[in-house]
C-alpha cells in the first residue's frame, strides 16, 4: 500500500475514533438514567445470562478492532459452559463485558445485549446499558470473577483479610465485624486454606496456588449466581490445576451457582463444562453441550481443535496443527473468517459470513458445509 | 526493622563522608595565595581571622591531614568563624534558620496538598481537557523563572493593587507586637511562598500523575472494581495506597532542590534567611559560612531520606528488613 | 484431496496478500503518532524550532551588533551609531529607547538594541542547554550503564556516588564555586565553559540512576535471557539489545533537561553568579528586574528575555511529556 493511502485511512480512522470516544464520554456523564432503558426480558426464564448478538468493540488507531463480533449463547441456571478458542479470540474481552469493565472509551460495547436473570430483584437487566451504581450491586455479589494472573490480581498493600472482608461488608452490610471476619474464614476454608492468622497475611507471603484460591475465596464470598472464571488455572502448576478444578466443581453444586468457565484448554473444558461455546476471531462457531462438541463436532475449526490435542494410547508421528495464522482482528474480510485456513472450504465459502445452523436441539454451527447436512439431521 | 534502619543510618554517614570530602575538595582548591586573594578588600577580616581559616582548611597542610582536622572539627560543630558576619557558622546558621524553614516547610505542604489530588484527578481522566488544563498548568510552573514570575505578582499585588509588601520581612519603623507581627510576617510571607508553591508543585504533579496512571492500569485495580467496590473507594483507597509508596520516597529527596528554592526565593524577595545569608557570602567571599550552609543542607537531605525510608518500610508490607 | 491442498494454500497465499493490505503501523510510527496526536507536544516542537531559526538566522538578519552601543544627537534627537559616533561631542547614550521602528524591542539600560541581544542571549543559553544535557548524558550513561551491567560492588559504589551527588544542593554549590571563581579572577569567557562542565558534574546522576534502573530491568527480562542462550558476544549483547531499548529513556531526560539547565542557568545569572557581562544570556538579560525603576516603567527591557525562556522551556517540557507518553506502551489505546 502507498504511504499516501495509508495517510488517508490513518486520518480517516482518526476522525472516527474522535466521535466514537466522543459519544462514550457522552454517555459516560449521564446521570439518573431510568430504569426501565435497562430493564428486559429473559428469553428463556432458566437462563441466568444470556449473550444476544454482542458487539464489542476496541476503537484502536490502527483501526477498530471486533473482538467480539455478534456472539450469542446461554447459560441455564446451574450449568458450567466452557468458552474455548485461542488466545485472541475475544473470550477475555467477552467476560470483561459482563462484568462491566471495558477500558473505556477505547473499548464499548458496540451492540446487542448481555440479559441477566435477576432473581433478588425478580427483575432482568441488560447487563450493557446498567448503570454504574446498579453494576457496583452485581458486580462481586451476584457475579464474580476469577481473574487469570493469582500474582498480580491481589492489592500487594493490603492483607488478605482487608481484601476478604472489604468485599463481604460491602455486599453484607448487616454482618457486625466479628461476623464479617467469621464469613471471611468459612470461605478461606472452603477453598482449602486453614491457617492460623492467614487474614493478617499480605499477598506475597503466600505462594501462587494459594493467592487463587484466595482470589477464588474473594468470588465466592457472596454466595454468587454465577462465577465467571478467566483462565483461572492457566499460570499454576499441573497439580495445582487439578486441585482448583475440583474445587470449583465442589463448590459449584454446594453453592449452586453457575460457572462461565474461559479457557484455552480443551481437557479442562471437557472435565468441567456441560455446555461448550467456541470461539474464532470474535464469534462463536460452534456450540452445544460437551458431548456435542467433543463426539461429534461439525465445524472444521473444531475438529482441527480436537484433532491438535494430544491423546493416550492414539499412535501418530506429529499432532495435527491448523495451517496459517488467525487473521487480524482489523478489517476481517467478509466471507467466513476460517475459510482461509480451512481444508474442507468450498465454493459457498466466498459468499458472506455463514448463519449459524442448528444441527440438532443444543448443537449449533456456523458453517456453510453443515448447512447442508442441517436439513437431513 | 531496627536492622534495616541502622543499615539506612551506616550508609548515610558514608553518603556524609562522602558529600563532605567533595565540599572540602572544593574549598581546598584554591591556590596558596587564595585567602590573602578574597580577603584583600575586606576590612571585616582581621589577621587572626585569616590565620584560623588557614588553620581550618589546613591549608598549611597536606590534604588527608588537614580534611581530617577539618572533620574533627566539623564533628564538634565548629565550622570556622564567618567573615560577614563575625561568628562562627554555627550560630550564624541557627539564627537565620526560622525563616528558611518556615519558608520551605509551609511551601512543601502545599505542594503536597495540591499536587496529590490534582494529579489523581488528572490520571483518572487522562486524555480529556481536564487532564490537558492541569498538566499544562503544571508544565507552566514548572517552566517559569521564579524571578519573572515574582516581578509580576509584585507589579500586581504591590505596585498596582498595593495589597502586599514588596520585599523584605517586616515592615520597618511599626515595632507590632504580638498577634500583629505574626499577622506583619504573614503578609510578607505570601508572595514568597506562592512563587515558591507555583514554580515547584508542577514536578511532584506530573510524578503523582504518572505513577496513578501506571497503577490505574494494575490488575488488582481491576480486581477491586470486580469486587462492586464504588469508584472513590477503588481511587482512594486501593490505587492511592499504591501511589503513595513513590511519593514518600520523592518527598524525602526534594530537601535539596527545596534550599536551592529557598535561596533564589530569598533572594528575590530579600528575606533574612540562610539562603539570602549565603547570596550575600558569594559577595563577599565568605567560604567558611557556605561550607558550613552546604554541609547543613546534607545532613538535612540524609536525615529526609531516612525518614522516607522508614516511612516506605510502613507503607509497603513487601519491604524486607 | 490434492485438489484441496492447493486450495488451502492458494486460500493461505489470500490471507497474506489481504493482511499486507491493512493499515501496518511499525513501533516507530506508533510512537510518532502517539507523540504527535498530543496537542501541547505539537506546539512544544513548533516553539522550538522557531527559537532555533530565532538565534541561529536572527543575528544574520540583524543590522546591530551584539555590542553596539547607541547614541543620540542631543541637538536633533537623531540616532547615531556607534562607528559615527568620532569627533560627535553633543551625543547621550540612548538608554531605555522606547519601542521604535529601528528597535523593535527598544535598548537597554547600557544602551543596546534589546532585540538582537536576546537572539545572542538564546545563543548561549541553547547552547548551555544542550552542552551540559551533553555531559551530563556522556557521564550518567557510562557510570550508570556499568552500574545496571556489572552489578554486584561496582553497582554499589556508583550508586552510593550517585546517593552522593544528590545530597549536593544544586544552587549553594554553585554560590560557592561562584566565590572561588572570583577569587581566582576567572574571566568571563572562561567562566561559562566552566559552568557547564560544572552543571553536568552536579546533573548526571539523575542520569545514571534512570539508566541503571533501565538496564537492570531488561536484564530480567526473558528476551535477554534468550539472547544469552544464543551465545552472543557481550559487546553485541549491549549494542544490539541493551543500548537501543534504553535509548527512549535517555532522549526523554535529555529533552526534560534541556529545559531545566535553561531555567536553572537563567537562574543563576539573575543570581549573579552565572554568565557574565559583556556576554548576554536570557538569564542575566532578565537580571535587570532588581532595579525597580526598571520593573515599573520598562516592561519591554527585562519581560521579552523572560518569557523567551518561559517558552523555551515550556516547550521542551511539553516535548518531554509527550514523548513519555508516546515511549510508554501501557499509554496505548
Amino acid at each position: 500500500m502507498d504511504k499516501n493511502t495509508q495517510k488517508a485511512r490513518l486520518k480517516s480512522i482518526k476522525k472516527f475514533n474522535a466521535v466514537k470516544y466522543k459519544e462514550y464520554n457522552k454517555k459516560q456523564r449521564r446521570k439518573r438514567i431510568p430504569e426501565s432503558e435497562y430493564m428486559t426480558t429473559m428469553a428463556d426464564d432458566h437462563n441466568i445470562l444470556e449473550f444476544d448478538n454482542l458487539r464489542t468493540y476496541f476503537y484502536t488507531d490502527a483501526g477498530t478492532v471486533k473482538a467480539v463480533d455478534g456472539v450469542s449463547f446461554q447459560i441455564p441456571r446451574g450449568a458450567t459452559i466452557g468458552v474455548v478458542g485461542e488466545s485472541g479470540c475475544g473470550k477475555s474481552v467477552t467476560s470483561l463485558t459482563t462484568m462491566g469493565l471495558l477500558a473505556g472509551p477505547t473499548g464499548q460495547v458496540a451492540g446487542g445485549s448481555i440479559r441477566y436473570n435477576q432473581k433478588s430483584q425478580n427483575r432482568a437487566v441488560d447487563l450493557t446499558k446498567l448503570p454504574r451504581k446498579e453494576f457496583e450491586k452485581i458486580r462481586g455479589n451476584e457475579i464474580s470473577m476469577i481473574f487469570q494472573e493469582p500474582m498480580t490480581a491481589l492489592n500487594p498493600v493490603f492483607t488478605i483479610g482487608d481484601q476478604l472482608c472489604e468485599c463481604i461488608s460491602l455486599h453484607m452490610p448487616e454482618l457486625k465485624k466479628d461476623e464479617v471476619e467469621a464469613r471471611a474464614l468459612e470461605v478461606l476454608e472452603l477453598v482449602g486454606i486453614k491457617r492460623e492468622g492467614i487474614l493478617n497475611n499480605y499477598p506475597h507471603e503466600l505462594s501462587g496456588g494459594m493467592r487463587q484460591r484466595v482470589v477464588i475465596a474473594m468470588a465466592l464470598c457472596c454466595d454468587p449466581q454465577l462465577i465467571i472464571a478467566d483462565e483461572p488455572t492457566t499460570a499454576l502448576d499441573v497439580t495445582i490445576q487439578a486441585q482448583i478444578l475440583d474445587l470449583l466443581r465442589n463448590l459449584k453444586d454446594k453453592i449452586n451457582a453457575s460457572i462461565m468457565l474461559i479457557t484455552h484448554d480443551l481437557g479442562v473444558v471437557a472435565e468441567m463444562a456441560d455446555y461448550v461455546v467456541v470461539m474464532y476471531a470474535g464469534r462463536v462457531v460452534e456450540q452445544g453441550t460437551a458431548e456435542d462438541i467433543f463426539h461429534h463436532p461439525a465445524h472444521p475449526y473444531t475438529i482441527g481443535l480436537m484433532k491438535s490435542k494430544p491423546m493416550l494410547g492414539e499412535k501418530i508421528d506429529r499432532l495435527y496443527s491448523i495451517p496459517g495464522n488467525v487473521p487480524n482482528p482489523i478489517n476481517l474480510p467478509e466471507h467466513c473468517y476460517f475459510k482461509n485456513r480451512c481444508e474442507s472450504c468450498v465454493e459457498a465459502c466466498e459468499g458472506l459470513y455463514p448463519e449459524l445452523v442448528s444441527l440438532s436441539k443444543t448443537h449449533k454451527v456456523s458453517c456453510y458445509l453443515c448447512g447442508k447436512k442441517g436439513g437431513e439431521n | 526493622m531496627r536492622k534495616y534502619i541502622i543499615k539506612r543510618i551506616l550508609i548515610s554517614i558514608l553518603v556524609l563522608l562522602g558529600v563532605s570530602i567533595i565540599l572540602y575538595t572544593v574549598a581546598r582548591s584554591v591556590p596558596g595565595d587564595y585567602v590573602t586573594n578574597i580577603t584583600a578588600g575586606n576590612q571585616n577580616i582581621t589577621p587572626e581571622m585569616e590565620a584560623q581559616m588557614r588553620e581550618q582548611y589546613g591549608l598549611d597542610k597536606g590534604l588527608v591531614e588537614g580534611y581530617v582536622d577539618w572533620l574533627v572539627d566539623a564533628l564538634h560543630g565548629d565550622f570556622g568563624t564567618s567573615f560577614v558576619y563575625q561568628r562562627p557558622v554555627a550560630q550564624v546558621i541557627k539564627e537565620y534558620m526560622a525563616p528558611t524553614l518556615a519558608l520551605s516547610g509551609i511551601a512543601l505542604t502545599l505542594e503536597v496538598i495540591l499536587a496529590i489530588p490534582f494529579g489523581i484527578w488528572a490520571a483518572r481522566k487522562q486524555y480529556s481537557m481536564t487532564d490537558y488544563t492541569i498538566v499544562a498548568i503544571a508544565l507552566m510552573g514548572i517552566s517559569l523563572p521564579s524571578f519573572f514570575f515574582a516581578s509580576i505578582l509584585r507589579i500586581v499585588f504591590s505596585i498596582k493593587l498595593g495589597w502586599l509588601p514588596i520585599s523584605g520581612m517586616l515592615t520597618a519603623r511599626m515595632n507590632y507586637q504580638g498577634f500583629d507581627l505574626f499577622l506583619d510576617y504573614a503578609r510578607h510571607f505570601v508572595l514568597p511562598i506562592v512563587v515558591f508553591v507555583i514554580t515547584g508543585v508542577g514536578s511532584m504533579l506530573r510524578y503523582v500523575r504518572t505513577n496513578m496512571l501506571e497503577v490505574l492500569s494494575a490488575d488488582y485495580v481491576r480486581t477491586a472494581r470486580a469486587k462492586g467496590l464504588p469508584e472513590h473507594k477503588v481511587i482512594y483507597k486501593h490505587a492511592f495506597r499504591n501511589t503513595l509508596i513513590p511519593i514518600v520516597t520523592l518527598i524525602g529527596g526534594m530537601i535539596p532542590a527545596l534550599f536551592s528554592g529557598a535561596v533564589i526565593t530569598e533572594g528575590i524577595f530579600s528575606l533574612e534567611g540562610l539562603g539570602n545569608v549565603a547570596l550575600k557570602a558569594v559577595y563577599n567571599g565568605d567560604i567558611p559560612y557556605l561550607m558550613g550552609f552546604n554541609m547543613f543542607i546534607a545532613v538535612l537531605t540524609l536525615l529526609g531520606t531516612l525518614v522516607a525510608d522508614v516511612l516506605y518500610a510502613v507503607v509497603d508490607p513487601r519491604v524486607r528488613y | 484431496m490434492s485438489d484441496n491442498k492447493e486450495l488451502l494454500e492458494r486460500n493461505l497465499k489470500e490471507q497474506d496478500e489481504f493482511e499486507k493490505n491493512q493499515v501496518i503501523m511499525t513501533p516507530g510510527q506508533l510512537i510518532a503518532k502517539r507523540f504527535f496526536r498530543n496537542k501541547l507536544a505539537c506546539f512544544g516542537l513548533g516553539v522550538i524550532i522557531v527559537m532555533v531559526l530565532f538565534c541561529a538566522i536572527g543575528p544574520i538578519i540583524s543590522p546591530y551588533g551584539e555590542y553596539e552601543i547607541f547614541y543620540f544627537d542631543v541637538n536633533t534627537n537623531a540616532e547615531v551609531r556607534m562607528d559615527k559616533v568620532s569627533g560627535n561631542p553633543n551625543l547621550g547614550v540612548l538608554v531605555k529607547a522606547p519601542i521604535s521602528a529601528s528597535h523593535w524591542l527598544g535598548t537597554d539600560a547600557d544602551g543596546r538594541d534589546v532585540l538582537t541581544r536576546l537572539m545572542y542571549g538564546g545563543r548561549i543559553s541553547l547552547t548551555v542547554g544542550l552542552v551540559v544535557v551533553g555531559i551530563e548524558l556522556v557521564i550518567g550513561i557510562l557510570l550508570g550503564g556499568i552500574a545496571g551491567y556489572y552489578g554486584g560492588a561496582v553497582d554499589m559504589i556508583i550508586m552510593r556516588l550517585c546517593e552522593i551527588f544528590y545530597c549536593l544542593p544544586f544552587v549553594p554549590i554553585m554560590l560557592i564555586l561562584s566565590s572561588l571563581f572570583v577569587g581566582y579572577g576567572i574571566s568571563p569567557q572562561k567562566k561559562i565553559y566552566f559552568i557547564m562542565i560544572v552543571m553536568g558534574v552536579l546533573y548526571w546522576a539523575s542520569v545514571a540512576r534512570n539508566v541503571r534502573a533501565q538496564i537492570l530491568s531488561l536484564r530480567e527480562m526473558e528476551y535477554m535471557q534468550a539472547a544469552e542462550s544464543t551465545g552472543i558476544k557481550t559487546w553485541r549483547k549491549i549494542l544490539k539489545h541493551l543500548v537501543p531499548n534504553t535509548i527512549p529513556i535517555i532522549i526523554l531526560i535529555a529533552t526534560m533537561d534541556i529545559g531545566s539547565v535553561i531555567l536553572t542557568e537563567s537562574v543563576l545569572s539573575f543570581l549573579g553568579v552565572g554568565i557574565a557581562w559583556p556576554y548576554a544570556s536570557w538569564g542575566n538579560m532578565a537580571n535587570v528586574v532588581t532595579d525597580s525603576i526598571i520593573l515599573k516603567n520598562y516592561p519591554n527591557i527585562w519581560a521579552p528575555p523572560s518569557l523567551l525562556i518561559l517558552f523555551t522551556v515550556l516547550a521542551f517540557n511539553f516535548i518531554g511529556d509527550g514523548m513519555r507518553d508516546a515511549f510508554d506502551p501501557r499509554m496505548k489505546r
